[in-house]
């Protein structure tokens, strides 16, 4: 089921939440919907649920508008944050819940909630059928939300940030569940999140909000390599930014000058990635497809994997990860051209 | 959309062609009018009337009742819905007028009842098709009848009180005696400040209003300091204090003051003959007043207090404490501001009941008046003066809901108790040892004296005659509850039988109707969103902050005469208790909804179910300790209710409070007391029973926790 919303709008007195959307919702694929906390995602997602009624704008399922109709009669399914299982009733009667209210028979009904429990891999926890939510972890919890929102085979599935109360480990596993399942059903779904990882891991569309509109859309390789706007290479990755001045063959920051080829003139925006730059302490000539910063290392953290270094460069202070630690004092940093973006700011 | 707001012009019509329309003698339920039925002047439907007796004004509801079955015929939803809010509309607005305006009818019965209702629904409906409540119907639909409700049984008997004081006792408009009213100085004088004559009623009921709710706050934050923040040993026991108002008729607390400081008291006359002083009269007015309305309202500040006490954060306690603020510090400048809302709210809460409160200054007031007994006298006493009642009970409307209107504005936002619910670990520091001193040093005395007074209750009964004949016995019981096991099976023989089962047959009816309308209410007020909720909720609280007396008067100014004549049967009892009780139903409903996610029932709206499948099947089972509560609370307060039910109360229903008052009125306090004790015991018995009943099942995560009596907003207004 293709859906598609046409200049969605919604304002909250005079919070403008959805800034005229347009969308179009591929058929079969998973999308995620990906921002900073209050863009809009969520209003979005709620939109389509029909929880929330928007001040205007169209929303379609295939060829049928639903804008105006309860969220009951739209044959959605959600996935909550929270997996919202009601507390009083077994696993069973969660997952059948949906089937009840189409009055199949019970025979059907127990067939169905069976197989998607196998799906969602619980259904070999013995005796799960007849537990009630509590009595079970939270990732397995979250499961049988998603086998309750499968069972009803929904025109559309919307998740809503459901991975975000679990921990690292079971996000990561889930995470690759999820994907898994979608592919498997072959379910149009849209995935609210305001993690990047987890939307670059997971969509085979990603789109990007901020302050109620569409920043960007595209696969998830383009929006990562290809931003277009200062505000995604920002949101993708640990990013550094420069303010400068765009000019014929150079952008100038401060006393130092880069070479550029772009066709951004004026006060412009410099950013790139701290994975994508390195550091050196000598003086050296920059390397072909290279160019070169100078600046003075302040302060070193070990994360892990790799070391991040903070170098102050015409006052402002930036960011370059490398797997070995390098000391105080000047330094050089240098960043592959291909990487470096310039938008006119 | 079509087939419910079909169904409901079908009943409409239905009920306009067979129900008999005018209330029928004795009620529905006898069934006497069948024998009449259906030609018959006094039983016949609206059909029969119209065309055999001439009462034509009734006859334009048909074809408006038929008209949506016209539906079908009509193209586009617009023009349906326009169709149904119009006759939904006209309809109702026409029931009202010609019932109001053509005379000689007597008051509406089951016909017109259901008809209205059904014209409230085709609105509803239209409203729903309109696209209002998100199309909605059945949200559409409650919000329509709790509204209709709500202005039928609350603003409509209020607005005849408002009419009322306009008019002179014959029902001319005499805006001059209004002025002359109001203005009087037996409800404005100062005559207390300059000589030894007493001040206005106005001035009365402040005075003790304000005294009232500083101590009853300051011993209430003294009862919750103790419990929350010491090593307190019997603090289990301090928490029954909270029940206590709960199952306590109001006035009895004045009694027992009585028995205790009255002239024949036992204190009275043991400092007689111990010091020889001469007993008087001296509790008879202000002091006794304030010292029963104390003893009563302090558990409901300490219940409310509770609150607000752990629902200051530990953190933000441990924060100072790690700034190296002693205990001291950290109490008097991080504690007790950010209780300083919760102070005010409970301020505000005891003067209002302190106002409302009728039992204790009518027990206990003397030639000390205050508003409340004033309304009652100006009635009920030689006088007769239903203006005057009217008046004051203006000027006592005004000073509630200025005081509900402040909690609300002013308090509402202003509460820095954390409410999250979690992360917030940490211990709250214990008291400065000075703060512990004085808290022990108030509220543990005061406690001992409420102990004395629940024994006094209990004792008083079982003595010959108070202050004179201290010996044991049983005569009062038996006189009250004395029962003949004859042939015919038992007989009731006691004086207070009577009274007792119309009271628990009034309050068994009432109770799921407040907790069905209650819950309702909070459903709609927590779970949806529309637009004039805000004056929605207004409307719907409004009935807490009008005290019961003004209630009384209002529904028989309101429901004495037709369209609507009420006055005199249970019915009345029974929508007074609904609407006066409804507040806390309301209350106990949006705590405990507030509690289950949202994102539970959203989860079964998008699995395909309607509201009410999703009401039915989530959110009910998981409230259903709420609706326990709210049932047990209903009911209870229902029996113990005095002020608005002594308006109302007749010969065929009598209930148990005005019984009692009635006994303490001609001195018989032992009968009275006896029948006080008895009513306590009966209502712990009731409780206990529905607790072990319910038992206390816990459900899993964010679900609410067991029925509980404790954290059930109180009052005995």
């Amino acid at each position: 089921m293709e859906v598609r919303v046409e200049g969605l709008v919604k304002r909250y007195g005079r919070v403008t939440a959805l800034d005229g959307v347009s969308l179009g919702f591929a058929s079969g694929g998973l999308t995620a919907i990906l921002g900073p906390s209050g863009c809009g995602k969520t209003t979005l997602l709620r939109s389509l649920a029909g929880f929330v009624a928007v001040d205007g704008g169209r929303i379609l399922f295939g060829p049928e508008e639903v804008t105006a109709l309860p969220p009951q009669a739209r044959g959605t399914a959600m996935v909550f944050q929270h997996y919202a299982l009601w507390p009083h009733m077994t696993v069973f009667d969660n997952v059948a819940y949906g089937l009840r209210l189409r009055k199949l028979p019970d025979a059907d009904v127990r067939r169905r909630v069976e197989r998607v429990l196998d799906l969602v891999e619980i259904g070999r926890i013995t005796g799960v059928m007849q537990r009630r939510p509590a009595e079970l972890s939270g990732g397995q919890q979250q499961r049988v939300a998603l086998a309750r929102a499968l069972v009803v085979e929904p025109r559309v599935l919307l998740l809503d940030e459901p991975l975000s109360n679990l921990d690292a480990k079971v996000r990561q596993r889930l995470r690759a569940e999820v994907r898994r399942l979608q592919k498997a059903v072959g379910i149009t779904a849209i995935y609210v999140t305001h993690d990047q990882e987890e939307a670059l891991a997971i969509a085979d569309t990603v789109v990007l909000m901020n302050a109620g509109r569409v920043v960007q859309s595209g696969s998830p390789q383009e929006i990562y390599s290809r931003p277009e706007s200062a505000f995604t290479a920002e949101f993708l990755g640990v990013s550094n930014q420069l303010a400068g001045i765009a000019e014929a063959g150079g952008v100038r920051i401060g006393a130092q000058r880069l070479p550029y080829a772009g066709a951004v003139r004026g006060r412009a925006t410099l950013i790139f990635r701290a994975t994508d730059a390195s550091l050196a302490t000598d003086e050296e000539e920059a390397a072909p497809g290279h160019t070169l910063l100078r600046g003075v290392l302040e302060e070193r953290l070990f994360l892990g994997s790799v070391y991040r270094h903070y170098v102050r460069v015409e006052g402002e202070t930036i960011m370059v990860d490398g797997t070995e630690p390098v000391e105080g004092g000047p330094v050089t940093v240098r960043v592959p051209v291909a990487k470096l973006q310039v938008y006119a700011a | 959309m079509n087939r419910a707001v079909l169904g409901w012009a079908g009943a409409g019509g239905i009920a306009f062609a067979i129900l008999p329309w005018y209330a029928t003698e004795d009620g529905i339920f006898a069934l006497g009018w069948l024998s009449k039925y259906p030609l018959d002047r006094a039983a016949g439907p609206a059909l029969v009337q119209a065309l055999l007796y001439e009462r034509l004004s009734l006859l334009p509801v048909l074809p408006l009742l038929l008209a949506p079955l016209a539906i079908r015929r009509l193209r586009g939803s617009g023009a349906r819905s326009t169709l149904l809010l119009t006759v939904g509309a006209s309809g109702m607005t026409w029931v009202a007028l010609q019932g109001f305006a053509v005379g000689g009818q007597p008051g509406i019965g089951i016909g017109g009842l259901v008809v209205g209702a059904a014209l409230l629904m085709i609105f509803c409906g239209g409203m729903a098709a309109k696209g209002a409540f998100n199309g909605d119907r059945f949200v559409s639909g409650g919000i329509g009848a709790v509204v209709a409700l709500v202005v039928v049984f609350v603003f409509y008997p209020v607005s005849r009180v408002l009419v009322g004081a306009v008019l002179d006792n014959s029902g001319a408009f005499a805006p001059r005696e209004f002025w002359t009213k109001l203005s009087a100085r037996e409800v404005w004088g100062l005559d207390c400040l300059v000589s030894s004559a007493g001040c206005g009623v106005a001035w009365n009921t402040v005075l003790l209003g304000v005294l009232v709710a500083a101590s009853s706050t300051a011993l209430g934050l003294a009862f919750a300091l103790i419990v929350t923040r010491t090593e307190f040993r019997a603090k289990k026991a301090l928490r029954v204090l909270t029940v206590l108002p709960v199952i306590t008729p109001p006035f009895v607390i004045g009694l027992a003051v009585i028995l205790l400081f009255g002239r024949a008291g036992a204190v009275t006359t043991f400092i007689e003959s111990a010091f020889g002083v001469v007993p008087s009269r001296w509790i008879y007015g202000l002091p006794g007043v304030w010292l029963a309305q104390v003893l009563a309202f302090t558990p409901i500040a300490f219940l409310v207090l509770i609150g607000v006490v752990e629902g200051v954060s530990p953190s933000m306690e441990e924060a100072a404490q790690t700034l190296r603020a002693d205990r001291w510090r950290t109490f008097t400048t991080v504690s007790l501001p950010l209780m300083r809302p919760g102070l005010a709210n409970a301020f505000l809460l005891g003067f209002i009941e302190s106002l409302a409160d009728f039992g204790n200054p009518l027990v206990l007031g003397g030639n000390f008046h205050v508003l409340s007994i004033s309304i009652f006298f100006a009635v009920v006493g030689a006088q007769h003066d239903s203006s005057r009642a009217a008046v004051l009970s203006i000027v006592l409307l005004v000073f509630t809901l200025g005081a509900f209107y402040a909690q609300r504005r002013w308090l509402g936002r202003r509460s820095y108790a954390t409410v999250t619910g979690r992360g917030d670990s940490g211990l709250h520091p214990p008291l400065p040892v000075s703060v512990r001193r004085l808290v022990y040093a108030t509220a543990l005395p005061w406690a001992v004296f409420t102990a004395v007074i629940y024994t006094m209750i209990l004792v008083g009964g079982f003595v010959e005659t108070w202050g004179r004949d201290h010996r044991f016995s049983l005569r009062h019981y038996v006189a009250a509850f004395a029962v003949d096991v004859t042939e015919f099976g038992l007989i009731w023989k006691g004086a207070a039988w009577n009274s007792f089962w119309t009271t628990v047959e009034i309050s068994a009816i009432a109770a799921p109707l407040t907790a069905t309308l209650g819950l309702l209410t909070a459903y709609l007020l927590e779970r949806q969103r529309f637009r004039g909720k805000e004056a929605f909720e207004f409307g719907t609280m409004l009935s807490f902050a009008i005290p019961g007396t003004v209630i009384g008067i209002s529904y028989i100014l309101a429901f004495n005469t037709p369209p609507i004549e009420l006055t005199g049967t249970g019915i009345i009892l029974v929508i007074c208790f609904v609407f006066r009780n409804m507040p806390v139903g309301v209350r106990a409903g949006i705590a405990a909804m507030s509690q289950i996610d949202r994102s539970l029932d959203e989860a079964s709206l998008t699995l395909g179910a309607r509201s009410l499948t999703t009401i039915r099947r989530v959110i009910l089972p998981l409230l259903r300790p709420a609706i326990v509560a709210a049932l047990v609370f209903s009911f209870v307060r229902a029996m113990t209710a005095i002020s608005a039910v002594i308006f109302l109360v007749s010969a065929n229903y009598d209930m148990a409070t005005s019984y009692i008052v009635g006994r303490v009125e001609n001195g018989d306090y032992g009968l009275a007391i006896a029948y006080c004790s008895v009513l306590i015991a009966f209502m712990v018995a009731v409780v206990l029973l529905i607790q072990l009943v319910v038992g206390r099942r816990r459900l899993g995560r964010r679900a609410p926790t067991a029925v509980s009596l404790e954290g059930q907003p109180t009052s005995s207004l």
